[in-house]
Parts: C-alpha cells; structure tokens; sequence
C-alpha cells in the first residue's frame, strides 16, 4: 500500500519539455490513469514515477519518503509494461517465480506465492505452459501475476492492454480492474484509449503537449471537461462544439441558428466572455433531443447504426457537423430537415481563446 | 449501372485455404462491408475482384459480364489501400491528377481539372491542392488517396482496412464523412475491415468472413439482431454479446451455473435442443427491477453509459445503462431480461 506524490516534477530533454512542472497525490489504494495521445508525457511521468527515468527537477515521494533519486529496485514498484516481457525459455511458474528468486525468497514460499496469484489471475492450468504456446491474453496475465507475487506497495502499467486483441482487452479491463478491487493497491495506469480510461480508474489524469489538462473522476471530466481539449478527447465521439456569438440573451450559431440562453448562464457569460461575445457551445450526443419544434435547424448528414443505438450526424451548415445519439429504430434520409435542442442542463461553454470551460453557474443542476 | 458478382470463387495459397466457394452480390450504388478478423480472406476477396490475385475456381461478374481474363488495369476498378501511396514530391494536385494523365487515359487537362477540383470540394481539401503530400497530415492523405480513387471515377470502389491506420477520432469523422460521400456520389462500394464499428455503421450490407467462407450476409440490423452462429454474435456489438449455456426443463431453460431460467421458445421444427447457448446483449439486461437477482461485481463508467458486471450465481452478465446509475459494489440488484431478444444456439454454435 502506498501513496505517491509528485512535487513541481518535470522531464526536459535538451530544452523541450517532456512533462512540465507537475503536481499529484495519488492516495492509497487509488486507481489512477495518465490519459493522452502519444508524446504527451503520460509515460515519461510513468517511468519517472518508477525511476527508469531521472526528474529535471522535483521531488517524488513514495509514502512521505523521497524516492526521487533510488534505483527503481529500491522503490518497490512494480511495472507491468505493453509487451509481455516474458522468458520465452520459461514456463509460466517460473517466470511468476523470478522475481521471487531473484530475491532469494524461500522455496516454500514462493510455492505458495505463485499459487496464490495462479488461483486469483485463473492460470492455475497453465503455469507448465511456455509463454509462445500462450495466447496474448495468457501472456497478459502471466506478466500481471509475475508483477503482483511481489507484492509491492505500487503498480505501474504502461498500456499492458495495447498489444492485446479487441476481444481480449474488453475482459482484461474487467480483470485487471476486478483485481485491483480485490487487493487495493495503489495502481497508476497508462494509456491512450479513454474507454479505458473511463471505465478503470478512480481518477483520471489527461495530459496534452506535456501539460496536465485535467485530473477528475471519469463523471467529472466528463460532464464538466476543463477545456476543449478533455471536450474533444473523451467519449466517442467527443463533445460537439460550435463556434457562436453571444448577443442579447442568445448565441448565433451556424446555419442561422439562434440559442436563447438561461438567465443564470447569461450573468456569467456576461462576466467571462470576450467584449465581441465569441464563444464555443459544447454539448454531448446524448443531450441532442430531436424534436420538431426544437429550436435548432439542421439537416441530416449521415446516420448509422451502433449496435444497440443509432447515431444522427446533422449538419448545420456546411462542413460544421453535430452528432446526436438517437434509438436503434431511428433513421433518417441523408438531406431531410431535422430539428433538435439541447437538454438545458447538458449546455457547456467555452472560451474561444483561452479555451477553457465557462464556470458553471452558481447553483447551477449538474449531471 | 456497376454490380459485381462472386460465384462460386475458390482460393488456395499452397495448404492454405484462404476462399471456399465464395457467392457475393453487390448491387448498383451498394455501400458492401466485408467483415472478419485477420486472415479470414477479407483481402484475398478484393484483390480476385481487382485481377491482382487470379481465382483457382469460380467466377468474376462486373456488371453482368465475366472479367475472368480481363487484366486489372481493364477492369475500371478503384483500390484504396490502408498504407496511403501517394508521390511524397509531388503536391496534391499532381497526386489527384496522377491516375488521369497515364498514358493509357490521355485524359485533357481541363477533364483533369474538373474531376479534381470536384474531388478536393466533396473531400474537403481544396485548401491543400497547391501543397506536398509529404507535408500533410495522416487524415489528409488518406483523403488524398481517396480522392485518387473518385477522380477515376472507376465503376467500382475496393477498399482495404482505408482507415486503420488513423487515430480514433480521426477514424470517427473520416467513417461518417465517407459514408456521407457514397451515399450522396451514388458510387458501388466493397469496403473491407476487422472492425465491427466501421461495419455496422456504414455498411448497406455486411458479408461475414471466418476461415474464407462466408457465414451470413445481411443490414446491420440483420447482422447485430439476428446473428447465424455465435461466432458473428460475438463478433458484433461492444461490449460484447453475453453468451451463457443452458439445459431444456420443464419450465423452459436453466442457465447453468445460476438461479435463471429463460423462456424457451417454439423454433421452425417445433423443437428446442436439450441443450443451448443463450445469447443476451448487453442493452437486453435492464437492472432496477425484474424477477432476476444479482450482485454488481463491476462497475466501469463511460460517460454515455455505464457497464454493470452482474453476478448471479456463478455466472456474470455485463449490461449496459445510460448515463451514471447510483449502484455500488457488492449491491444486490435486481433486473430483467428483454425475453423477446434473446439469441439461442445449438451446440454447434448455430442459431436456431
């Protein structure tokens, strides 16, 4: 069990930065996910975390004591990386058992150790078998229980689900997660999926150009992303944003489109927007009601099915595309009219320049 | 007027199987989605299409006339691969154009102009004409090779995995904008993908593939509401279908493993096997009320929805809800089947 804090860190190389000054307390027992697109930070901070990399500058504590500067052996961390990493001359016991007998645990007990993961991953049958006679999933757990026999205070995984087939890596998800809840240790979590994201972690940290955007639980940065970038990178797909002018209680929208704003969201439009009232109108999917007496006009792009509902792209003008989230029964011909508006409570906004998300109004219903 | 028809085609490459007695029919204006995982013969399929690989048995039809000994430079086929080729030297423009000035089209540089100028506006890139292809973005040049296709303006599409290589979000919007330009062109369309997502949601029609047979043809809707084995019910659907085993009692099916029991319905013969699978999407599962119980093992917020890990018995079902329902771990839970949507399998796979 460990809490880790990560105090002003950063990673330069040269004169780029990696990761700028960063700032987390990840607490005991939390799930926690570094989110982006590659070359964001997320792994540098991962490795700088388990000491496979050396901080620029700033401190990193591991249950109040500065493991800034030991080797990664001293950390007891383990890391659980995208490829498998196994001893393909190895079964699959002796591979959990390394890490044991490197450490030159009793026999007896790492007897027992490795049974005791074998038993909780479901590897009991296969612990003979060499890692090439495995599928990427058994690999995946091979590599899972050789981390957890350490039993060590943290867990680091670097996209151990990257490498895995779509039909695995919906159940190793569930697994990996369902693990975490049976033995509570600290785990930080790298990837660049946010379905991933959104379902594993307590928290999730989303980072963009070096920078941490945003850290919140996945209904925080969902329903409230801090800025365009969190809008746009998570859900699928992201959030619709449009560009409108604020004038006189509503915004001008594409297409000639006029959305009458709330009064409490007009006093804090009033307060945060530009004097030339530009602003960004962001909405989910799934708070696009379709309704012929909405008050937005658009007309239908496209429509498909998902499976177990249907997505409508409507257009409201040209190339300025929304999506909205409708039954599996809904279709519609590409062309024909559609009217929608917007669940009132589900209304963002953002700053044009700064882009960052308007303050919810005070008292304002979230979901 | 472009169909193509497969009849009867067989592949092999030394042991390898990769086609067995492939039938396919694409109508005029079709938008057809070769679904399969990798080595299926997604692949194999196009390029006996486009001449590049010579079928062992069986016919080619392009509209009604065999292509069998046609080279594919005549067949007036368009391919458009997932590793964009385009000339990194030349601009984009001169990409576009490329395809028209061989020396077997001749075609006049104002034709030119006009098909590409039209490609650029349906593909959005007119601002990018003038600059090299080297310069451009992933998205941008597979605009480019898709528009290198259109300005041939070939009787047939045939596009291999063309978005595989894109980042998803990129993957989304190129996805709705393709399916917006072939329904809108009229163009006759074989796309071909191991996603399911891409399939069902711009296919017409989906063909599913495994090990070089085709085992069912349909609409989406067909495909994810009807599937012909449990191969094509996993297949399509995320999360995935639920897929639980059960033996036939007097008061219908027992799921093994568990307290439930199902309703088994009449099937075309009158009968149902002792012993079944039991397909249930996950949609189908509604908690909150109903005459099953469980437990929630798992829980994993998506934002738009919520998957519930539902344990009842020794079995877990995964069902999915809108939005953030206010259940904790370890709750007990109460929930209901959409009966009318249930999936059953014999003990081949197949449905029945």
């Amino acid at each position: 069990m460990a809490n880790i804090d990560l105090v002003n860190v950063e990673k330069k190389f040269g004169d780029v930065f990696a990761v700028k000054p960063l700032n987390l307390s990840i607490k005991e027992g939390e799930f926690i996910v570094f989110l982006g697109p590659s070359g964001c930070g997320k792994t540098t901070t991962l490795r700088m975390i388990s000491g496979l990399e050396a901080v620029t500058d700033g401190n990193i504590l591991l249950n109040q004591r500065d493991v800034t500067w030991l080797h990664p052996s001293e950390r007891d961390i383990a890391f659980v990386f995208q490829f498998f990493a196994l001893y393909s001359h190895m079964s699959a016991r002796e591979n959990i058992a390394f890490p044991l007998q490197a450490a030159q645990t009793p026999r007896d007990e790492v007897k027992q150790r490795v049974a005791q993961v074998a038993k909780m991953l479901r590897i009991d049958h296969l612990l003979e078998r060499k890692p090439g006679a495995l599928s990427g999933g058994d690999q995946q757990r091979i590599a899972l229980a050789r981390a957890l026999v350490r039993r060590p205070a943290a867990f680091l995984m670097d996209e151990p689900l990257g490498a895995l087939d779509a039909e695995y890596r919906e159940s190793m998800r569930a697994e990996i997660k369902r693990l975490h809840l049976d033995i509570g240790a600290t785990t930080v979590y790298v990837t660049h999926d946010q379905v991933e994201a959104m379902a594993m972690s307590d928290r999730i940290v989303i980072m963009s150009a070096a920078v941490v955007q945003q850290v919140g639980t996945p209904t925080e940065v969902y329903n409230n992303p801090a800025n365009l970038f969190v809008a746009r990178f998570i859900g699928s797909p992201g959030m619709n944003l449009l560009k409108g002018t604020y004038q006189a209680g509503a915004i001008h929208l594409p297409g000639d489109n006029r959305y009458p704003v709330s009064p409490a969201w007009q006093r804090t439009l009033d307060h945060h927007l530009p004097g030339n009232g530009a602003v960004i109108v962001g909405f989910r999917p799934e708070a696009v009601q379709l309704n012929p007496e909405g008050e937005l006009n658009a007309s239908v792009y496209a429509d498909d099915l998902h499976g177990g509902y249907s997505m409508l792209h409507l257009e409201l003008t040209k190339g300025e595309v929304i999506h909205a989230r409708a039954g599996r029964e809904v279709h519609m011909n590409i062309g024909a009219p559609a009217r929608f508006e917007i669940v009132p409570e589900r209304v963002r906004f953002f700053h044009p320049e700064t882009e960052l998300a308007i303050p919810l109004p005070e008292g304002s219903a979230t979901r | 007027m472009s169909d193509v028809r497969l009849e009867g085609i067989y592949k092999r490459f030394g042991d390898n199987i990769a086609l067995e007695n492939v039938d396919l029919n694409l109508k005029d204006q079709e938008f057809f989605v070769l679904l399969g995982p990798t080595g299926a013969g997604k692949t194999t399929a196009l390029r006996v299409i486009a001449g590049l690989e010579k079928q062992d048995r069986g016919h080619v039809y392009l509209d009604g006339e065999t292509v069998d000994s046609v080279q594919p430079a005549d067949r007036d086929v368009a391919f458009v691969f997932q590793q964009y080729s385009l000339y990194p030297s030349m601009s984009v423009y001169d990409n576009l154009a490329f395809p028209l000035r061989s020396p077997l089209r001749q075609t006049p540089e104002d034709e030119i102009k006009r098909r590409v100028t039209g490609a650029a506006e349906i593909l959005r890139i007119t601002h990018l004409l003038e600059r090299k292809t080297a310069r451009l973005s992933g998205g941008e040049m597979q605009r480019v090779s898709i528009g290198r296709a259109i300005v041939r303006e070939p009787r047939i599409f045939l596009m291999d995995e063309p978005l595989s290589n894109l980042d998803a979000k990129l993957r989304e919007s190129l996805r709705v904008e393709l399916k917006h330009i072939q329904k809108t062109q009229g163009s006759t369309t074989l796309f071909v993908t191991h996603d399911q997502i891409e399939a069902l949601t711009m296919a017409d029609r989906i063909a599913v593939l495994q090990d070089g047979r085709i085992v069912q043809v349909g609409t989406p809707h067909d495909i994810y509401d009807r599937p012909a084995n449990t191969f094509v019910a996993q297949l399509v659907g995320t999360p995935r279908i639920n897929l639980v085993s059960a033996a036939r009692t007097d008061g219908g099916l027992r799921v093994v493993g568990s307290d439930m029991t199902l309703p088994a319905p009449l099937t075309s013969n009158g009968k149902m096997p002792e012993k079944v699978m039991i397909g249930v999407r996950p949609e189908d599962i509604r908690p909150g009320s109903g005459e099953h119980r469980g437990q929630l093992a798992l829980v994993e917020p998506l934002g738009v929805e919520t998957i519930l890990h539902i344990k009842t018995g020794e079995v877990t079902l995964v069902s999915v809800v809108a939005g953030v329902p206010f259940y904790r771990l370890g709750d007990p839970i109460a929930f209901a089947l959409a009966t009318e949507r249930l999936h059953y399998f014999d003990n081949d796979g197949k449905r029945v």
